[in-house]
């Protein structure tokens, strides 16, 4: 067995803004992006490795989802607390310079954590929890 | 307004603004919760008067902005207790909170027993694991309590809650 991981999704309320912020602010690289107004589906990926990549979608898209639970997957959103993502660099406060000067919304400095592990932590423009772990 | 359908859609809006700032409020007593930080000063900032922030808070993350900084005071000083080389006093203070009696009230409420009794646990924990490998007892380290798990994850996983059942076997809330 060969498998490895290719697409994880997060979602937008405003592809825009988080085209914006994956392309600009994080620097990844759009490979499509598919469809209109809100119902867009736009994949991005770290430069240099095709083979992983977010796909970010409108969430709760499926026609089988109900009103009720589109609603409550908006508010968790809106709460943030639907997605989250872990994502990993060597060079921690660089990176957190960087996505910081791009007007995001930190939600936690470069910290050395006591488990371990040296971390920072922000919001995409649509809720979701962006984690960036330093790799020693 | 005369159709309903676009008053519920402003509404749901309203809802999701509302909702977004709540969210920044929560993140900072995430990001600040060592500074003194009180729920006044926390709705003076949000524009909002306390009492409706409390409210509000409390309807969309189950508990109060109080509640969810002392727990997230108590959830990091368990990890610098498990971690061992800081006392009890000085845990507190590190973790923002200003009253040793209240820390040790909210610690025992919320992780089951009193911080002094805990931080022992956790020393004869870990130095059990580390006979039991065969490897000298560190003098201090962290504890890896669920291990293969992102850290973070793992932390969460921790996170002493009110009123819900401990992770781990052999604790009981009050």
């Amino acid at each position: 067995m060969d498998i490895s991981i290719h697409t994880t999704t997060l979602p937008h309320d405003d592809p825009d803004a988080s085209l914006v912020f994956y392309r600009d602010v994080l620097g990844f690289e759009v490979c499509s992006d598919v469809g209109q107004g809100r119902m867009r589906w736009i994949t991005v990926g770290p430069a240099g490795q095709p083979g992983t990549s977010i796909l970010l979608a409108p969430p709760a898209a499926d026609p089988g989802i109900s009103e009720d639970e589109r609603r409550t997957i908006t508010e968790m959103m809106a709460k943030g607390t639907y997605g989250w993502i872990l994502l990993a660099t060597p060079d921690l406060d660089a990176t957190f310079e960087k996505v910081q000067a791009g007007d995001s919304e930190v939600v936690q400095e470069p910290t050395d954590q006591p488990y371990g592990v040296r971390d920072c932590a922000f919001r995409d423009p649509a809720g979701n929890l962006i984690r960036i772990q330093e790799l020693r | 307004m005369c159709r309903p359908e676009w008053r519920r859609a402003l509404v749901q809006a309203q809802r999701l603004a509302d909702f977004a700032r709540l969210r920044r409020v929560r993140d900072r007593i995430d990001r600040e919760y060592a500074r003194p930080l009180d729920v006044a000063a926390l709705a003076r900032d949000a524009n909002m008067p306390a009492g409706q922030l409390s409210r509000e808070f409390r309807a969309a993350y189950g508990r109060s902005p109080y509640a969810y900084l002392m727990a997230r005071r108590i959830e990091r000083a368990a990890a610098l207790l498990r971690r061992g080389d800081l006392g009890v006093t000085e845990v507190c203070r590190a973790v923002g909170c200003a009253s040793l009696g209240t820390f040790t009230t909210r610690f025992t409420e919320l992780v089951g027993m009193p911080p002094g009794a805990f931080r022992r646990r956790a020393a004869d924990a870990a130095g059990a694991a580390d006979a039991a490998a065969g490897r000298p007892a560190p003098a201090a380290g962290p504890a890896i309590i669920l291990d293969g798990m992102p850290a973070w994850v793992a932390r969460r996983v921790a996170r002493p809650v009110r009123n819900r059942e401990a992770p781990a076997a052999g604790q009981r809330l009050a």
